[in-house]
């Protein structure tokens, strides 16, 4: 089984459109019946918008603890806030209260009560999905506003996605992944064999494709690149070019800006099956078909 | 007047929007870039980066000839960051969040801490005399969040009216520690199903922070109107639009900002600004 992650560094380059039209694209190929999906940016879970799955089944998705102060028997000494390193305690009208929101869970207060006023709680952070898409199932999540834990999402989400993939002997997981270099990419490209770099031809995709392709190189992961709205910025374009060339890292195609992708997204589909003659779709199939062979290298 | 630029979907135009409001906003500006893990405002601030510190958290150091392997260390640690295995004591630096919460309870005193560096913050003078601060996280670190509190903390060289802070992407914790203590939150979104749906995310953390918002919307004209009718609905007022113009992509791409690029946009950003402050005012 072989499991393959789309990141970027930068958001908004196009990973979940990519994402998307391989989905389709890999349905019409070999890989027919053969794909699990996973959507590993938790936070801004896009992918089922463009894939319109059938939703099957939910689960609450437990994330980290938050102290919770028992006014009853608090002694309002203050030890609580002078131990708290993340400013997660607030004293206002002789009461110190917990902001939830800040506090990282990490239980220190709770050990330094003499009151022993101090508990923890668990939340629910998020939703996990298990969904049918035309495609394959897809693997999803929602982490709730302003959770932590998003690295633990993300590795439930792709845990699942990969033993659906075992348990049915499915050859291929498809990993929508998250934009930054912080942990939930790292969760995403964990026992991934292929990592493909959507970059963007300016300033700032160039500046962030090399934090991405140091951080997958960190830990292990061969990477391929594509440029997306190349036409933007050919210089840029060369540059990303140039400078795979001088890394040996292959890259894989140039997708040329047009506005059919926001099209598709708003149709909710993937771009190669809403308007498969579109100059991005013909691009993106053309660099499906690199990706396969690199893929199984 | 502290002033956070977020948007939920990456790539929409945070920095565009946080780049011109403080080129417009005059001299008493303060830039932070707070996208640690992908910062891109220097590229287009041009700052002379002059000072710098390393920042991370706290690490257990065990003395091993004081520690009695009592394990109340590992008993306290939520993360499992710390664990006493017979008569060894071993420390994951990877799963440590830096608490304290082991050196304070250890009754041999035998833990002290040292500064694990996760990134660095840089700060200096932009050509137009703007005071400029960004955090750089280092390739292979996971936690943003306390390279973010810590730049959030970082004392500016001189005094300044406006903050203005460019947020990471997404919706989760290092987006929410950019917008604490903020006094109004732009959030700047593109008219498509993804622009939508991840405005909601970050509508929610600023009705959780119970801080001001107002929206932008850029790459106007591609997409649908779902984010207009949304905003309607939720009252988030809509402060500006950007289309959706080739020549401002282009000249974004190759480093340029957008109030350099069409001149026409100054005015409107000396309006949004004095818009955001009447709000905050409020």
């Amino acid at each position: 089984m072989k499991q393959l992650i789309v990141l970027s560094g930068k958001g908004g380059t196009g990973k979940t459109s990519v994402t998307a039209a391989f989905a389709h694209l890999a349905a019409q190929s070999n890989f027919a019946n053969q794909v699990v999906l996973a959507d590993a940016d938790v936070d801004a879970a896009n992918l089922e918008l463009v894939l319109q799955p059938r939703l099957l089944e939910q689960e609450d998705f437990k994330g980290g603890k938050v102290a919770v102060i028992n006014q009853d028997t608090c002694s309002a000494c203050g030890d609580c806030q002078a131990v708290c390193r993340f400013d997660a305690i607030n004293h206002a009208d002789g009461l110190y209260v917990i902001d939830p929101i800040a506090c990282d869970g990490c239980a220190a207060c709770v050990y330094q009560c003499p009151s022993e006023s101090i508990t923890m709680r668990e939340q629910i952070a998020g939703k996990f999905y298990f969904s049918e898409s035309h495609y394959g199932p897809l693997y999803h999540a929602n982490l709730f506003p302003g959770q932590e834990n998003s690295g633990k999402l993300v590795t439930l989400v792709k845990q699942r996605a990969r033993l659906q993939a075992l348990d049915q002997n499915r050859e291929l997981v498809i990993v929508d992944g998250p934009p930054g270099i912080g942990c939930p990419v790292i969760s995403a490209v964990s026992g991934a064999s292929l990592a493909l770099i959507v970059a963007e031809p300016t300033v700032a995709g160039v500046h962030d494709m090399h934090r991405i392709l140091q951080t997958v190189k960190h830990f292990g992961v061969r990477a391929v690149v594509c440029i997306n709205k190349a036409d933007i910025y050919p210089a840029g374009a060369d540059e990303i070019e140039a400078f795979c060339r001088k890394n040996g890292i292959e890259t894989v195609g140039r997708i040329p800006f047009d506005l059919t992708v926001a099209s598709a997204m708003v149709a909710g589909e993937a771009v190669t099956a809403f308007r498969p003659q579109a100059p991005s779709s013909v691009a993106i199939s053309a660099i499906w078909e690199k990706v396969v062979p690199a893929l199984l290298e | 007047m502290r002033i956070v630029v977020a948007s939920g979907k990456g790539g929409t135009g945070k920095t565009t929007v946080a780049t011109s409001l403080a080129l417009t906003a005059g001299d008493s500006v303060r830039f932070m870039d707070c996208d640690v893990e992908a910062p891109n405002a220097a590229l287009f601030l041009n700052p002379k980066l002059d000072t710098r510190k390393e920042v991370g958290i706290q690490l257990p150091v065990v003395d091993e000839a004081l520690c009695t392997h009592c394990g109340k260390c590992a008993e306290v640690c939520e993360f499992h960051a710390i664990a006493v295995i017979g008569k060894k004591i071993l420390v994951f630096p990877e799963l440590c969040h830096g608490c304290g919460s082991c050196t304070l309870v250890c009754p041999e005193k035998a833990i002290s801490e040292r500064l694990d560096v996760m990134g660095v913050l840089e700060s200096g003078m932009t050509p137009s005399g703007m005071d400029f601060a960004q955090g750089v996280m280092n390739v292979g670190e996971p936690m943003a969040v306390p390279i973010i509190r810590e730049l959030k903390k970082w004392t500016p060289a001189h005094p300044f009216e406006i903050e203005i802070r460019d947020a990471p992407p997404g919706a989760s914790c290092p987006v929410v520690e950019t917008m604490r203590n903020a006094d109004f939150i732009l959030l700047v979104t593109e008219p498509t199903p993804f622009g939508l749906h991840d405005l909601k995310q970050v509508v929610g953390i600023t009705h959780e922070l119970g801080i001001p918002s107002g929206v932008i919307i850029n790459r106007d004209g591609i997409g649908n109107n779902a984010v207009e009718a949304y905003c309607d609905e939720a009252g988030l007022p809509i402060l500006l639009r950007i289309p959706m113009e080739r020549r401002f992509a282009e000249a974004i791409a190759s480093g340029r900002t957008l109030v350099d690029t069409a001149l026409e946009y100054r005015a409107a950003f000396e309006t949004l600004l004095q818009v955001i402050t009447a709000r905050v005012a409020k």
